[in-house]
């Protein structure tokens, strides 16, 4: 089977979706995204030069509430699902000073 | 094993003082009891919580108020529909132990009306599956035949009322995920109009497609869960400000004179025989009702497949990609950096399937990629929008088939995402076009196995639609066969 996809893409994508993958993994989903690669681009059949997006079945474009202040939520219920916490703030390892792209 | 009663049966019983709320809810325990340790329709079940908001309701009705149209009726809520109570899990073990602070817009509306929720059912990790195989729980089986899946995503919702557990319970459907279980476990499921249901707390898979919609052993008890749980919320920017009609009360009114239509794009190859026959046979016994079949073109209905799997991992790419290890979920333990805690947590906490999904929404939104895929497929939903358009200028439903097979075996397709995908093949459009479907059963193979019959109306047309399916099912006998009843150590 032709691969329209390659491992590196593979694992570029993987870096993107920040998703570490195992050797495994990559030789799966390399196989198998190109399986479904090549059956989405039937699309390429349809000349859709002048057809416009949908991205959304309805035709609401903005909605718009009254600017009232409204209570928020307390910061305690805000971080009830932190995995880590610390004075009322999301913990997480050091940022600064590293290469983090 | 089948609750005998329906929803409104159960109510009025309770509402009149022939059972009582807790009497109700023990029995629907006692049934879980019994039957899930081989169904495995539940994630969670809180039995003495149950018992306790039944005490409330008899104790409501003991102080002469007046209770609210589903009084005392269990009901069963998808796992990736937050509750405020117990855990809601996704069916990942990336929300193992997450818990939610507030309930879902739709689970306020149903305890509003009285209802007890029991428990919290199985599904596909973030309903990503058709088939209950990918959950954290366990692969729910299907109540007619144990080595077979329930379907999905909303598997459990529909095995669990299939096998009698609850009467009825809602379920999300994205791509079919409340319209295929419901046909292989035999039992009404419901997709409402996108907008129609707020989505307020139904944790996000594909935002411009995701709806939360009622299962149910009838149509009359789905109408009434839909005029409850429908209408706008000012959480959910989607839901629809449109008035709700009386759902309940239109079911009554014959179908003479109704056009349904029938396009041969539902009867094509890959159909199995049997299936086509039954849901033939239905589209007869609506003509015998009077109604008058149309034939109708849908030319763009065999890129629904190619159009959907871009988009719904596109979306979904961007919507799981909150969970970081930060803000709720799972964290990796010791990361050497924000990059690795990152990618640690998200590569532990997610399933195979979802980490499928998301690699191939990422790559179709990728730089280089997006106007060939994601730009392409939104262009080819608005082709698939315009068919249904025409469609409904010339008839008030359609007819078609849920899926083109009854339940598969558990296992059979797990190994190949593509193939799994093709199950969906009827199912998908509806979402793309935003408008509303039903799944009911119609027959059943010469294994023993339901088939599902799909209706599908305009956008916000639910009232014909459940009209139809009403009148329909008031003349088919299917529900007067029941699964058999699971024996003990089966």
């Amino acid at each position: 089977m032709s691969q329209s996809i390659a491992e590196a893409t593979v694992r570029h994508v993987a870096h993107l979706a920040r998703l570490t993958l195992t050797d495994d993994e990559v030789e799966q989903f390399t196989s198998q995204l190109a399986e479904i690669l090549a059956y989405v681009r039937k699309l390429s059949e349809l000349d859709t030069d002048d057809v416009p997006p949908t991205s959304h079945a309805l035709s609401i474009k903005n909605v718009f509430r009254d600017d009232m202040i409204e209570p928020s939520r307390p910061p305690g219920e805000t971080l009830h699902g932190a995995p880590d916490s610390q004075d009322g703030f999301f913990r997480v390892p050091k940022v600064l000073d590293q290469e983090v792209i | 094993m089948q609750f005998a009663e329906t929803v409104a049966e159960i109510a009025r019983g309770i509402a009149v003082g022939d059972t009582s709320a807790e009497e109700t809810a023990r029995e629907c325990l006692e049934r879980i009891e019994r039957a899930d340790p081989r169904v495995c329709a539940f994630v969670s079940v809180d039995g003495d919580l149950a018992l306790s908001r039944a005490r409330k309701i008899d104790a409501a009705r003991a102080a002469g108020e007046t209770l609210g149209l589903l009084g005392g009726v269990p009901i069963g809520i998808k796992d990736n529909i937050c509750t405020r109570d117990g855990h809601t899990t996704c069916g990942s073990k990336m929300l193992g132990s997450f818990t939610a602070k507030y309930n879902a817009r739709v689970v306020d509306l149903l305890e509003a009306a009285g209802a007890v929720i029991i428990g919290k059912t199985n599904l596909d990790e973030f309903a990503m599956g058709s088939s209950t195989e990918h959950s954290i729980s366990g692969c729910t089986r299907n109540p007619w035949d144990a080595t077979r899946v329930a379907g999905g995503s909303s598997g459990g919702s529909a095995a669990a009322v299939a096998a009698g557990m609850v009467p009825a319970a809602l379920g999300s459907d994205t791509g079919g995920s409340v319209r295929q279980p419901a046909s292989f476990c035999g039992v009404v499921g419901l997709k409402p109009s996108y907008g129609r249901v707020s989505r307020y707390g139904l944790v996000a898979f594909g935002s411009s497609l995701d709806q939360i919609g009622p299962i149910a052993n009838d149509v009359r008890d789905v109408a009434m869960l839909l005029a409850i749980i429908a209408g706008h919320d000012p959480h959910d920017s989607t839901s629809v400000v449109a008035p709700v009609p009386d759902y309940v009360t239109a079911l009554d009114q014959p179908v003479r004179g109704l056009r349904i239509g029938v396009s041969s794009e539902y009867f094509g190859e890959g159909l199995d025989s049997t299936v086509a026959d039954a849901v033939q046979a239905a589209v007869a016994e609506l003509e015998g009702q009077g109604a008058q079949t149309v034939p109708i073109e849908l030319p763009h209905m065999k890129y629904a497949i190619a159009c959907y799997y871009i988009i719904a991992p596109a979306e979904a790419s961007s919507n799981l990609a909150r969970f970081d290890g930060v803000h709720y979920g799972r964290r990796a333990a010791d990361p050497d950096d924000i990059l690795d805690l990152y990618e640690s947590s998200r590569s532990q906490g997610f399933g195979t399937e979802v980490k499928r999904r998301i690699m191939l929404g990422t790559y179709a939104l990728s730089t280089g990629y997006y106007d060939e895929y994601y730009l392409k497929a939104l262009k080819v939903r608005t082709l698939i929008k315009q068919d249904f358009d025409r469609a409904f200028d010339q008839v008030d439903v359609i007819v078609s088939p849920v899926a083109p097979t009854t339940a598969f075996r558990i296992g059979e397709k797990i190994d190949d995402p593509l193939t799994m995908y093709l199950s969906d093949i009827y199912t998908i459009s509806a979402n793309l076009a935003g408008i509303c479907a039903i799944s009911l059963p119609c027959g059943f193979d010469p294994n023993g196995l339901p088939i599902g019959l799909q209706l599908m109306g305009p956008a916000f047309g639910e009232q014909r639609l459940l009209q139809v399916a009403h009148q329909y099912k008031l003349q088919s006998d299917f529900r007067a066969r029941i699964p058999p009843t699971p024996q003990a150590g089966a």
